[in-house]
């Protein structure tokens, strides 16, 4: 049993570095030009977005976790 | 006055949350927003202005401003229930909010302040996006905080003697993460508690009366309210340059309420200066446990609502949109803009709220209630 919780320390410890160290991107920058065309945007009008969203919230019981997280295509 | 929503703070702090970057590394663009909106559907007309502003200031700040107004006109079906006149009231709403870029992280601060006459609505929202991995990866954390006021309108004036508040937080978090050159993915989890005063004042239940007639009385809601949502979506680049979005979300709460929502956009340039896009959209719910067309007595329950939107429904959405971009240059600090046009048809089938403006019929046995919506969005946006 010990040797099992030293194991599984050591990977997690293991993991939890491997973390902080910096990851080569499989989809380089230069390779992101599609991803940052403006039809990709996550929210291309901000202003009308939020609008509709609030057209469907003031009728609906269901709240919260609409549109995107906010991620971009990282392309600069 | 009946008010027909009472979700004005979730409302403000999603156009915060809207306002958020686009990327977490990059201060968004300058640009203003002037929209015009229409929504009508179901006895109620509302429409108004919005706007909204961004500048930037040594790539390292981006401070926005906005401003929106709900026009209403409502005759709706809660309206004609109660025996009440149309009416006509006004909501606006103001905001601010600050970027504050460092490194990979983007900071964002904002406030909103929302008044109808017997509501006011106050919002302060905290958020942070960090890329990393490569920048493939993007985190967000987001925490809102409302105060709301609600008062009530009786005869024409405010009721000096009545006086509620509700104070809500909303707990976000989500990552965005690029999975190929021509597709990204999307996460995100939040969680909404309400504390306080939290059903309309001027809504009512049905009850069955001794006689066998329909009679009304005040709704009563509980004091609290969590609710958890978690969303996932994507959005992939076709090989002929168009764009495919497809978005998905489950809903539970503390009411017992649970919902789907299943979104499809497909976005198509033309050559050009145009961009088209279609989507469709579906909605479905069950009900609140309090809920109840028609109870048997005032005291069936401690706690009793007949609002539609605590009942079991589902809505559909088509919508499309058309925008067409025209350059700067007049005058010259203008770099370009963009003429708005969106279109969105909503029908609403509810499964257990039923019309009971009808009469003839005892009372439970009235037609399900459905209405239709049409939503326009007309707008011009200049970047600079």
């Amino acid at each position: 049993m010990t040797t099992t919780i030293k194991l599984s320390l050591a990977l997690t410890v293991t993991l939890l570095l491997s973390a902080c160290s910096s990851v080569d991107p499989w989809v380089k920058p230069y390779e992101r030009e599609r991803l940052a065309d403006i039809i990709m945007a996550a929210d291309r009008n901000p202003v009308s977005s939020s609008y509709l969203h609030h057209v469907f919230e003031a009728r609906e019981g269901a709240r919260g976790a609409v549109g995107s997280a906010g991620g971009g295509c990282g392309c600069n | 006055m009946i008010v027909i929503s009472r979700k004005t703070p979730a409302f403000a702090a999603l156009l915060l949350t809207s306002t958020l970057p686009a990327f977490a590394g990059v201060l968004p663009e300058d640009r203003a927003d002037v929209l015009y909106h229409r929504y009508d559907g179901g006895g109620v007309t509302i429409d108004g202005p919005s706007l909204l502003v961004r500048k930037s200031l040594k790539e390292k700040f981006s401070f926005s401003a906005s401003y929106y107004v709900d026009m209403v006109s409502s005759a709706s079906i809660d309206v004609e229930t109660a025996g009440a006149s149309e009416y006509k009231e006004e909501r606006t709403q103001y905001g601010i909010g600050m970027d504050y870029l460092r490194g990979k992280a983007t900071y964002t601060f904002g406030f909103t302040s929302s008044e109808e006459n017997d509501y006011q609505a106050d919002t302060a929202y905290f958020g942070i996006s960090q890329d990393m991995f490569g920048d493939l990866t993007t985190v967000s954390l987001g925490f809102t905080r409302a105060w709301d006021t609600v008062q009530r309108n009786v005869g024409g004036s405010i009721d000096p003697g009545f006086l509620r508040r509700n104070d809500r937080r909303q707990y976000r978090v989500g990552v965005s993460q690029i999975l190929t050159r021509n597709l990204i993915a999307d996460a995100s989890f939040e969680v909404i508690t309400d504390q306080g005063f939290l059903n309309n004042p001027y809504r009512s239940v049905r009850f069955l009366a001794t006689d066998g007639s329909a009679q009304l009385a005040a709704e009563r809601y509980p004091g609290t309210r969590t609710s958890n949502a978690l969303s996932v979506g994507t959005r992939y680049f076709l090989p002929y340059r168009a764009a495919l979005k497809g978005h998905y979300r489950f809903f539970t709460d503390t009411w017992g309420i649970r919902s789907h929502t299943g979104e499809l956009g497909y976005t198509h340039p033309l050559a050009g200066k145009w961009i088209l896009e279609a989507r469709l959209r579906y909605y479905s719910q069950t009900q609140a446990d309090f809920y109840r067309d028609l109870f048997p007595t005032t005291n069936f329950q401690n706690f009793l609502a007949r609002d539609k939107e605590l009942s079991t429904f589902s809505s559909q959405t088509a919508g499309i949109g058309a925008s067409y971009e025209f350059p700067g240059g007049r005058p010259r600090w203008v770099q370009k803009g963009t003429i708005n046009l969106n279109f969105d048809y909503i029908w609403f089938d509810y499964d257990n709220f039923r019309d009971a403006r009808v009469t003839g019929v005892p009372p439970g046995s009235e037609p399900l209630y459905s209405f239709n919506a049409n939503v326009i969005q007309l707008f011009v946006s200049i970047w600079f």
